[in-house]
């Protein structure tokens, strides 16, 4: 399912055919790998196995069957797991502190590897400068704030310079501003350092801004792997297109095919697109809300989309910086637009709106059945 | 109200002055339930972190054994430690029966379940991937354990003041194991028995007053050190 990307170098980990048991749930991953270097976010709603996958890969969950191949040395999860162990880091939702100093924290897993004081004094002065807790070094790690504390917490990770260091929704207990500003502090540690990361989160613009590569996963299986242009652009299925923020999601029935171009009926009316398919096949197209346009003058008037449709507003849902406007065009479509458009547009339930998008803004999937 | 008068003048009296033989039963007080804590805490921390890390067919049967044990009867462990030790009884041969050490043997099987179960709650409230977490750092198992405990080591002195507590106000088991002979296995608690059975009321009263500002001192200085380490 997931082919090796044409990398240059090897891949610093190498999932083949794992398959864990965790109570009724199932984790089974065909393949996976990650390269030197690369940030890999695995995205999915609660209990696709997100977590599950992480903590198999950190060892800390003994799958029933695979192997694991860290920088091209076969992993036995029987004998070399601690040693395998001493070489990745993990930090969690929670911050997980001691209840200590911020400093004993981050120097934790320096003392539990034995390190000198000299060189740990060094390494976690270094991390507490990066991840800007430095003044906080003497405070208790039961006194701090939560993002303070899970600062401290990848502090901590990272003072054990790790190979490889896994986050496991490392932000999601956080409010925004701070998830923000921590989000841009890991982003270039991350950098950096230049450490192999898999974190997960179920925030698909989390994903977006520190994944190299973005794995999406349902049901205890990655269902897509790729760029994260790749996923968010061309969803390999239903699933993967709603997780991915594509709203429209219409099933047809491909008519034509004129050169790449498609002529697909949805609800009896056509809608072009681009794609591969045959005459006959069924498919499901997808539309970002954002490629949609509204717009109030009448149909004929010429625009260079092909697809255009009249239609009535039948919702609009204020989302922060955009509104998010349900539309009737025979088929369900949704749009976004600015609250500034909204109003000089003057957009309102049941306004009889023109909705045009171009063949380019739909994403086609061929369908099973 | 002058018996009870009378009987605190004497107390302080007979504390004052350091009666050697108030003393005695004093310090072999002490000495049998520090003891007894001691060995306790080691069987109490070992079997109530073992039980609360692991996974096992009968847990659940032996986290409720470990909680029945905590309000175990100690003339009920007296009875059985005196069979146990009783000339043909299955360790008679130790002839241990009527010695201090009788007593801590009895007083260490009360203060195990004890300490066990708070030992069992206090692990059991840490947060669930903490191990994980400990591991992930690079942590061996034994490196792991000592971490969770360190973790848990306020609810531990609790386990410690309770254990402690339990002991030394006993007095079934340590009256049938140890027989209360005099300057051999009188404690506090067996003296005071002794001495209210008589009529001696001030005797009595001072042994109590000494057991109870006993109880307060060491439970002061946990509590102390259990404050202090609180994060400010």
């Amino acid at each position: 399912m997931t082919t090796p990307p044409p990398l240059q170098e090897p891949p610093a980990l190498e999932l083949k055919d794992l398959v864990l048991r965790r109570g009724d749930a199932l984790l089974d991953i065909p393949a996976l790998f990650l390269a030197e270097g690369h940030v890999l976010s695995l995205i999915g709603p609660n209990g696709a196995g997100k977590s599950t996958l992480l903590l198999a890969v950190a060892s800390l969950l003994k799958p029933q069957r695979g192997s694991l191949v860290f920088k091209g040395q076969k992993i036995d999860l029987k004998h070399d797991a601690f040693a395998y162990r001493r070489r990745l880091a993990m930090v969690f939702q929670e911050p997980l502190l001691f209840d200590t100093t911020v400093y004993a924290n981050v120097a934790a897993g320096l003392k539990i590897r034995g390190m000198g004081k000299a060189e740990s004094e060094k390494r976690v002065a270094r991390n507490l400068e990066r991840f800007g807790i430095a003044g906080l070094a003497g405070r208790s790690a039961r006194k701090l704030s939560g993002g303070e504390a899970q600062r401290t917490s990848l502090a901590r990770a990272f003072a054990t310079e790790p190979e490889m260091i896994l986050l496991d929704e490392p932000f999601s207990a956080l409010d925004a501003p701070t998830r923000e500003a921590l989000t841009d502090d890991l982003q270039r540690i991350l950098a950096e350092t230049r450490t192999t990361a898999i974190f997960t989160t179920h925030d698909r613009w989390e994903a977006l801004r520190l994944a190299d590569e973005i794995a999406v996963m349902n049901d205890g299986k990655i269902v897509q792997v790729g760029l994260p242009e790749e996923v968010m652009n061309q969803p390999r299925d239903e699933f993967v297109a709603s997780f991915v923020g594509m709203e429209t999601i219409l099933t047809g029935r491909v008519v034509d095919n004129r050169e790449g171009t498609l002529i697909v009926s949805v609800s009896g009316q056509e809608v072009e697109a681009l794609g591969t398919a045959r005459p006959g096949e069924n498919v499901i197209c997808c539309i970002r809300p954002e490629n949609v346009t509204i717009s109030t003058d009448h149909p004929e008037s010429r625009t260079s989309a092909r697809n255009v449709f009249p239609g009535r507003v039948t919702k609009i849902t204020p989302l922060g910086l955009f509104e998010k406007v349900n539309l009737d065009c025979g088929f369900f479509l949704v749009a976004y637009v600015t609250r500034q458009s909204r109003e000089n547009l003057g957009l309102a339930e049941g306004r009889e709106i023109t909705a045009s998008f171009k063949a380019t803004a739909v994403h086609v999937i061929k369908r099973d059945k | 109200m002058g018996l009870i008068f009378d009987g605190i003048k004497q107390a302080f009296h007979l504390m004052f002055i350091l009666d050697p033989e108030v003393l005695g039963i004093t310090l072999l007080s002490l000495k049998v339930s520090g003891s007894a804590t001691l060995i306790s805490l080691f069987f109490g921390i070992s079997v109530g972190t073992a039980v609360a890390l692991n996974q096992f067919p009968g847990r659940r049967f032996a986290v409720s054994l470990i909680n029945t044990g905590m309000s175990m009867p100690p003339v009920v462990v007296g009875l059985f430690v005196t069979i146990m030790l009783w000339r043909n009884g299955p360790m008679g041969f130790l002839e241990l029966l009527y010695t201090p050490t009788a007593m801590i043997i009895a007083q260490a099987v009360i203060a195990t379940p004890i300490i066990t179960g708070i030992t069992l709650a206090a692990m059991q409230q840490l947060p669930q991937n903490l191990r994980l977490q400990i591991l992930s750092l690079g942590a061996t198992r034994l490196q792991m354990v000592l971490l969770l405990v360190r973790e848990a080591r306020l609810p531990l002195l609790a386990a410690i003041m309770a254990g402690f507590g339990g002991v030394i106000s006993e007095v079934g088991a340590s009256i049938m194991v140890g027989g209360n002979i005099k300057g051999y296995s009188r404690v506090l608690t067996t003296a005071t028995v002794m001495e209210t059975g008589r009529g001696n009321f001030d005797v009595a009263i001072a042994l109590s007053i000494i057991l109870l500002l006993f109880a307060f001192l060491v439970n002061a200085v946990l509590t102390m050190v259990q404050q202090r380490e609180r994060p400010k």
